[in-house]
Parts: structure tokens; sequence; C-alpha cells
């Protein structure tokens, strides 16, 4: 793998990676296409150390005490910068749309945390409609076809904007799927919780991915890709299951999400 | 009606391993879905319609003392009554004296989801007197003994063939070796079935809509006009609805009409929007002779001031159900009480307390469509995670959750520590999935690794890698 060269310039935009536990944790080459990309964009990189997870598992779960103990600290530890980008909806969503929504009660945080909130985006919106990019370098050969994840669709917007990306793209060809924009039975902790309805929901997904013909699936978080992932697999399916800034970055030498290493 | 909502997970196991339903509701996600997407299409000026509707509700909540008072002056005025429902029960006793009165042995029902809620028919059959569903869903799911599994489309979770046998097995008398392959042959013998039941009945009840405080008029919307014989054949006609039904004006109720019809079945209007303003006058060829509306609470003036007052702006469209992927997965029967769908999720705790239907509002993977195509903009998700907080305060949540969380609490609100913790775990994750990236089991994550496998951590963690590269170490 290569690992992109950190660009330090006083006069770019200082974006903050929020780099999303399971990027963190499941697969940081994510984490390092999206550095790559923003850099791209031209801006600089940093990566604070005192970050672990947006909240979303306690927020979803109704413990608000909990989920603002994360956010004071996610806010913390990127005052210093101008830009907080993370390569998920979901989490960017969880940041961007509901820390405000935390805070409402607190009328002495709502100037740090709107202008937390302003300065949030999602990785492909950020470079799309925040940076104005319009295509990448990228080569990346074969049928995909993109899954629209919720939050990232219904809370931010972003539906265009990766396909915009993914067209300039050499040699790939987009296959969409009947309904990309229904959800795959992720949802955070509601696919342990209710197991059999999470497989239900995405039994269908997998079907419609297979139909579409392509080879390879995209998306925009990663738990959504984890969850097809494990089961395209499960099912014995042949798609490879990749986030998207992996292929926008060029970086598509290791193996896909869940598939066989050599 | 018996409250199942509690065993939510049961429910939907049971709907998940029934083929007949799981049949029936594979059209769901098909045919709603496009026929709303098809009229929104040609109505570009959805969303000002949308921010319309709501705020000529929001603004109703906000002086709805002063528009019900209004409004029974009206009713009153055009030689109606009406008569507030505290509760349920006080619902059915009203309904029941009124029946009682008019010397009722039978009395034919439109379409109405506060009847279910009130469990009106029971009622009526317990104390002698005879209901009858004119809508064809309604009839079909009374011949059968069972509850409506959707707001609008009532009978949604059977299939035609299952009504063909319900038909054959009720209407005894009949031609045995009749036709009944055609959905035209089976709505032909409804019809004639009921011909005689409309004429027959004593007492008509119908839900509504809309109330219009300004001119006393209660709304109904109907495709099978079964409502309309069911209100002006009987010599009594009783609404039954509810308290946030109402509307200041006409003007208000036909702006909801526009997003009614279209967000519900994609049809423009509804076949029949009918507007009834007290009994029948001198010189009026047909109407009832008695006019009755009882407007139930049942806990809904409650919700004004809450988190939850958004939900009574709920027009009943059924379009966050068919939008809904669990909904679809499961049917309505699984939500286990008269509401199904996403705005049976915020509603039903509201009606019956969050201790009996604390799953609803977790069943839900928050993806947002339920709020997307909600004609009132309903924040549908939100609402249903203030549930998920009071039921965290209340310490109803289950201790797995509780406990799962607090643990992974710890961690994630003590930076340093939960690096290092994950700098050990994730390589050895990986180790343990070895050569083939994924894996098929892992204890304390069954809940994932019964349907699906588990895709394996790359190994290193991408702080402890962006140190090394930071640090100038490559790989």
């Amino acid at each position: 793998m290569t690992i992109p060269t950190h660009q330090a310039s006083a006069d770019k935009p200082h974006v903050g990676l929020f780099v999303t536990c399971l990027v963190d944790l499941m697969r940081p080459v994510i984490g390092f296409a999206t550095v790559d990309l923003i850099e791209k964009s031209g801006c600089r990189v940093s990566v604070p150390e005192m970050q672990t997870c947006c909240g979303q598992p306690a927020f979803n779960s109704g413990d608000r005490a909990g989920t603002k103990r994360l956010a004071r600290q996610v806010i913390a530890a990127f005052d210093e910068f101008d830009y907080v980008v993370a390569p998920s909806g979901s989490c960017a969503g969880m940041l961007k749309a509901h820390y405000g929504e935390l805070f409402a009660d607190e009328p002495g945080m709502s100037d740090t945390v709107k202008s937390f909130c302003d300065k949030t985006f999602e990785l492909v919106s950020f470079l799309v409609d925040i940076r104005g990019m319009t295509e990448v370098a990228a080569e990346f050969r074969g049928k995909v076809t993109y899954h629209d994840s919720c939050a990232g669709l219904r809370e931010l917007g972003i539906q265009a904007q990766p396909r915009a990306l993914l067209k300039s793209v050499a040699g790939l060809e987009i296959s969409e799927m009947q309904d990309p924009d229904v959800c795959c039975g992720f949802g955070g902790t509601f696919c342990v919780k209710y197991g059999d309805i999470s497989n239900a929901i995405v039994e269908k997904k997998t079907a419609n991915i297979d139909a579409s013909g392509a080879e390879v699936l995209l998306a925009g978080d990663l738990g959504c890709l984890m969850n097809m992932a494990g089961k395209l697999s499960r099912e014995g399916r042949s798609v490879e299951v990749r986030h998207v800034s992996e292929v926008l970055a060029g970086m598509t030498d290791g193996p896909a999400i869940g598939a066989k290493r050599t | 009606m018996v409250i199942r909502s509690g065993k939510f997970k049961a429910n939907a196991r049971e709907a998940l391993a029934d083929p007949q339903l799981q049949r029936a509701m594979s059209n769901v996600g098909v045919g709603f879905v496009q026929k709303r997407r098809m009229a929104m299409d040609k109505l570009p000026e959805f969303d000002a319609l949308r921010d319309q509707a709501r705020d000529i509700k929001n603004h109703t909540f906000q002086y709805l003392d002063l528009y019900y008072e209004e409004y029974e002056k009206k009713v009153r005025e055009a030689g109606g009554h009406v008569h507030f429902a505290p509760t349920d029960g006080d619902a059915r006793d009203i309904i029941l004296d009124i029946c009682r009165n008019a010397g009722a042995h039978s009395v034919t029902k439109g379409k109405s989801m506060i009847a279910e809620e009130i469990a009106i028919n029971d009622h009526l059959e317990e104390n002698g007197i005879k209901p009858i569903e004119t809508d064809l869903g309604e009839y079909i799911i009374q011949l059968r003994g069972e509850a409506p599994s959707h707001i609008i489309a009532p009978a949604i979770h059977l299939n035609k063939d299952q009504v063909e046998a319900s038909f054959r097995e009720a209407h005894t008398g009949l031609d045995e070796n009749r036709n009944l392959d055609e959905p035209e042959s089976l709505v032909a013998e409804a019809r004639s079935m009921l011909r005689e039941a409309f004429l027959n009945a004593d007492v008509g009840i119908t839900g509504a809509n809309f109330l219009i405080a300004e001119t006393g008029t209660s709304v109904i919307v109907t495709n099978e006009g079964n409502g309309d014989l069911t209100q002006s054949l009987p010599r009594v006609h009783i609404v039954i609805t509810s308290l946030e039904k109402m509307v200041p004006t006409l003007e208000d109720a036909t702006a909801i009409l526009r997003v009614l019809a279209r967000t519900a079945t994609g049809q423009e209007m509804a076949v029949y929007n009918t507007f009834s303003t007290g009994p029948r006058r001198e010189g009026d060829p047909d109407g009832p002779e008695e006019y009755h509306v009882v407007v139930l609470d049942n806990g809904r003036s409650s919700m004004i001031g809450t988190e939850f007052q958004d939900m009574l702006r709920c027009i009943r469209c059924g379009a966050c159900m068919n939008h809904c992927p669990v909904y679809q997965s499961v049917g309505g029967h699984a939500y286990g009480w008269v509401y199904p769908g996403p705005m049976g999720s915020v509603l039903s705790p509201s009606l019956i307390g969050v201790d009996k239907a604390g799953h609803l509002p977790n069943a839900s993977t928050f993806c947002g469509r339920c709020e997307a195509v909600c004609p009132m903009r309903i924040p549908l998700p939100k609402m249903m995670r203030h549930w998920r907080e009071r039921e965290f305060e209340r310490h109803l949540s289950p201790f797995s959750v509780r406990s799962g969380l607090g643990f992974w609490k710890f961690f994630a609100t003590r930076p340093r520590l939960y690096n290092f913790t994950a700098a050990v775990a994730m390589p050895v994750l990986a180790a343990l999935a070895g050569a083939k990236g994924y894996l098929k089991a892992l204890p304390l994550a069954t809940g994932w690794t019964h349907y699906r496998n588990l895709p394996a951590p790359e190994g290193r963690t991408f702080q402890q890698q962006w140190r090394d590269h930071l640090a100038g170490v490559d790989e």
C-alpha cells in the first residue's frame, strides 16, 4: 500500500479528519483514501488523537447525557480546524445534523455547536460541494453499483456527488441497482437487536445488488458496507464490496471488505 | 383490542416465517411507492404544500380549545350533537347509548381507525347490536376475525386466494361452482352482500378525516362510496373521530386534501370527498335524521406541548408504512395494536404507554424514509428517539442494551485507553479470521454472525498506522 505524502502548507484550509470508529478499527485504508482525497482537493489534513466515536450508539439508544459527554469531547478535539470531514454519511450526519439538536437546551453552547456543525462535512459532499471537485485521476476497471446510505442521503443530501466523481474514474461503469435509496437493514444496533428483520431487509438489498450485474458494490458508510458484504459473502455471492473513497483515491490494491487476503 | 406490542419480536418472527404474508407484503414496496412517486412527479409544489399543511395543523393545536368550541357551536346550530369522549371507554358508552336510543339492531360502518382504537365492534356485538363493515378490506377482515394490518388498506396482508376462501366459507347459499378468480367477481359478490346491509341498517358509523371549525362539518375521504351509503341511508349517523382532526376552515381542509390522496394512493383526489354538516334539513332529499359526532381524546390532548405534539398532525395517509423497510418485512399485525408502521411506533406509546409499546420505537433502522415522504413533515425518527430517551430514563431498556452501552461508553470517553485497547484487539480479530478475511461465528456477536459473515478488520488500527506514517515509517 502506498501512503500519500502529508502535505503541509499554512495557507491551505486545515481539515481535521474524523476517521470514525469503524474505519479506525476495521478498515484503515478508507482513512488513508480520505486523507488523500482531501489533500487533492487542496487542503491539509490532521488527525486528532482524542477522537473515538460520534456518539450515535448512545444517541439512538436514548442515552442523551452519555451522548453529550462524547459530543463535547468531539467538539473540543476539532476546535482548531477550519473543517471537520468524516468518510461516513451516518457519522457526519450525527455531527452536523444532530449535535445542534442535542445541545438545544444549552443556550451557552449554541455558538460553539453551531460553528462546529457548519464546518463539518461528509467526505464526498465536502469534495464536490465545498471544494468544487468535479473529477478524480483514478482508474478502476469494472462495473460498479452504488448504494445510497440512508443518513447521507436523507440527512445530508448525498446522492449526485459520489456518482459524479465515480463517472470520472477511468474504466469504471455504473450499473444502478433497483431501489438504491432503500435501507440495507443495518441501522446500527438495530441489526443485532432485531436480527431477523434486519436480515429480511438485507436479503432484498443483496438480491437487488446481484441483479444489477455489477461486480463491485460501493457506498459511503462502512457500517452498511459491512452488513451488505457480510450478507453477500454468507450467500456465496461474488460481488466485491468497497468504500467509495477507495475507488476515488485509487487505493484498491488490497483485499475488498470481508474478502480473501492474499 | 388486546395489546400484543410487547411481543413484537415474536410477532415479527412469525410474520417473517409466513409465506402467504410475505407474498402479500411483497407488493407494498412496489405499488404504493410507485404510485406516490408518479403523483409527486406531477406536483412540483409538493414541498410548499407540505409546509402549508404543517402550518395549518400547528396553528390549530395552538388554539385547539377555541376551534373546538366553535366547531361544537356550529354542529349544534346545524342540528347535530357533539359528544366529547375523554377515554375509549367513554366513547364506547356514548355510541352504545345513541344506538340504544335509536333502537338499533344493525349498524353499518365505514372505515375508521378510531373505531378500531375503541374496539367498538366487539362492544356493540356484546350488547346485541350487529356491526357490519362496508369498506371492502374491512369487510374481508371482519369475516376472518382479523384486525386491519394497514391504516388505509386493512387487508393488505392477504392474497386474492385467501379472500376467495373466506367468501366461499361465509357466503353460504350461493352456487358452489361460481367463479371467483377475478378481483371483479369478488368485489361484485361483496357488493351484493352489502347492499342489503346498507338498506337494513338503523345506524351508520363513519370516521372523519377532518372536522372543520368554521362550518361544523365532518369530512370523509373514500374510494368505494361505501361511506356515503353508510352515512346517508340509516336514520342515525354517528361520526367517531378524534380531537386532532380539527382544522379551522374549509380552505384549510382542501389544502390538506391536496397532499392526502397523493401521498396515500397516488391519486390526485380520492374518488369520494364527502362533507357532512348536521342531519337532513327540511327539503333535503336524503340524509340521516340524527347526526352525532363523538370526539375521542384518549391521551391526545396531553401530547400537546410535549415533544410528541407533532405526531398529532398525522392525517393517516399510510405513506410512512408503505415506505418503511421494517413494515414491508413484517406487516402491520406484528406491531400488536391498532396503528402499525412508523406512525404507530410514535403514536402507540402515547396512547397505550411506552411500557406496553416500548419495542415499537426501537424497531427502526432510522433510515428516515418515513419522514422524507410524510406530507405533514412529522419528524418520525426523532420522535422514536424521544421515546427511546423516555425508556432509558425510566430504565425500561433491556439490561443487555444498558450494560453494552455502559461498557462501550467507558472506552469511548477515554480516547487513550480506547486507542490502546483497539490496537491490541483488532490484530487478534484479524488473526482469528485468517486468510479468508471474514468470521462465520464470533462469541458475543452472534446477533450479527447468525445471519451474515463478519468482515475481518485489516489488523492495525488507523490511528496506529497514521502515527507510523507521521513518523515516516512505511509499512
